[in-house]
């Protein structure tokens, strides 16, 4: 690697991996997972107690190249690994990161059983409306009317607010960001790090090679670039109609609350069967 | 920053500035975010498409361009 390493990313690279990565020139993916990095480095994490989950999918293929305990694991079962690698070692700080295919469709029931559960799990959800890597069919977050290799004249169906239903399953922390504004995505990883309980990040990135070509969206630089135009931050859109937000989006802190957590109710009940168990022990040996 | 001397040393630091910025070619992929997001129009595009560092007294470090390039391909040199 060039001789001054002061990008904090190369640290955490592995340096085993072949660079440049697979993902097509300019996809938001890579700037996302520099974002992820950025947050875990001013966490200062130690890194084997780092461990990161994605299934399948161009967003999946983040841990491949990252220097930490990383699992990639089957197309939507993201959540669920995560989850048993969470029960298994609470002290590791588990971070799943997936696609809106990957999270919303194949995985939707793990996602919001896991939202409801309250783990403490950080969720980094890459939206770019499509499938990327298996050919640009259209997912659950493809919005109305627009082309996708499945919808060739237009997207006929709804499509999902993956932060709206994070909300209403019981997420804890939900926040969006952008890959645009990186250095805010970068803030909201780390809060959504730190917090307790469930906590989901939705990173608008941008697929230029599907989604772009489909929909003549042109380059990454003008997908990118209207993403800037289109986010909202938190404190304005509180101020604006509902009119004048059709079509954009709000970035920021969307919701912040404080339940009881899975892991840690899991582990009260335990400790109280085993003290149970331990004075009736005591009992009969008396 | 009044004394006179000290701006005259302080430009011809300046004047011996290095690159601020460096590109690692072998990883860009030329995909021309970081010459449209520098706010300072410091890369310059060369025959390949590649970024170069053309006007880098103007940098002001603002991390813009190494937080955005998607290939890690660029270090700061002052930071
Ligand atoms: S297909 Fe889309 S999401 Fe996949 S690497 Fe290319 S631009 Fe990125
Ligand atoms: S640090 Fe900022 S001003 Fe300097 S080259 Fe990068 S984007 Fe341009
Ligand atoms: S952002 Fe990175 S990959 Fe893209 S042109 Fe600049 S240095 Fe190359």
């Amino acid at each position: 690697m060039a001789e001054q390493v002061s990008n904090v990313t190369h640290k955490y690279l592995r340096p085993k991996k072949t660079f440049p990565n697979v993902w097509c020139p300019g996809c938001g993916i890579g700037i996302a997972m520099g974002a992820l990095i950025r947050a875990i480095d001013t966490l200062e994490l130690d890194r084997n107690e780092v461990s990161i989950v994605s299934g399948i999918g161009c967003s999946a293929r983040i841990p491949v190249y990252l220097d930490f305990n990383t699992l990639h694991t089957t197309h939507g079962r993201a959540i669920a690994f995560a989850t048993g690698v969470k029960l298994g070692n609470p002290r590791l700080h588990v971070i799943v990161i997936s696609g809106d295919g990957d999270l919303l469709a194949i995985g939707g029931n793990h996602f919001i059983h896991t939202a409801r559960r309250n783990i403490d799990i950080t969720c980094i959800l890459i939206n770019n409306y499509i499938y990327g890597m298996t050919g640009g069919q259209y997912s659950p977050t493809t919005p109305f009317a627009k082309n996708a290799s499945t919808a060739p004249f237009g997207m006929v169906e709804q499509s999902f607010d993956p932060s709206d239903l994070a909300i209403s399953s019981g997420a804890t922390y939900v926040a969006r960001g952008t890959v645009y504004h990186a250095s805010q995505l970068s803030r909201l990883i780390s809060q959504a790090i730190q917090h307790k309980g469930f906590s989901f990040v939705e990173v608008i990135a941008n697929c230029h090679t599907q989604y772009g070509r489909l929909n003549r969206e042109g380059s990454a630089v003008k997908m990118i670039q209207w993403q800037k135009e289109c986010a909202v931050p938190v404190s304005t859109a509180a101020k604006m109609s509902p009119e004048e937000l059709e079509g954009k989006f709000v970035i920021g802190k969307l919701h912040e609350v404080f339940r009881p957590e899975y892991v840690s109710e899991y582990q009260k009940t335990i400790d109280r069967f085993s003290r149970e168990e331990k004075s009736d022990q005591q009992l009969q040996e008396s | 920053m009044a004394d006179a001397e000290e701006v005259e040393i302080k430009k011809k630091k300046w004047k011996r500035r290095p690159d601020p910025v460096v590109i690692y070619k072998k990883w860009c992929k030329t995909c021309n975010i970081c010459i449209e997001m520098c706010p300072k129009n410091v890369f310059d595009t060369d025959r390949d498409g590649y970024p170069v560092v053309s006007r880098g007294l103007d940098c002001t470090q603002c991390t813009i361009c190494w937080m955005h390039c998607p290939e890690f391909a660029i270090t700061s040199n002052e930071k």
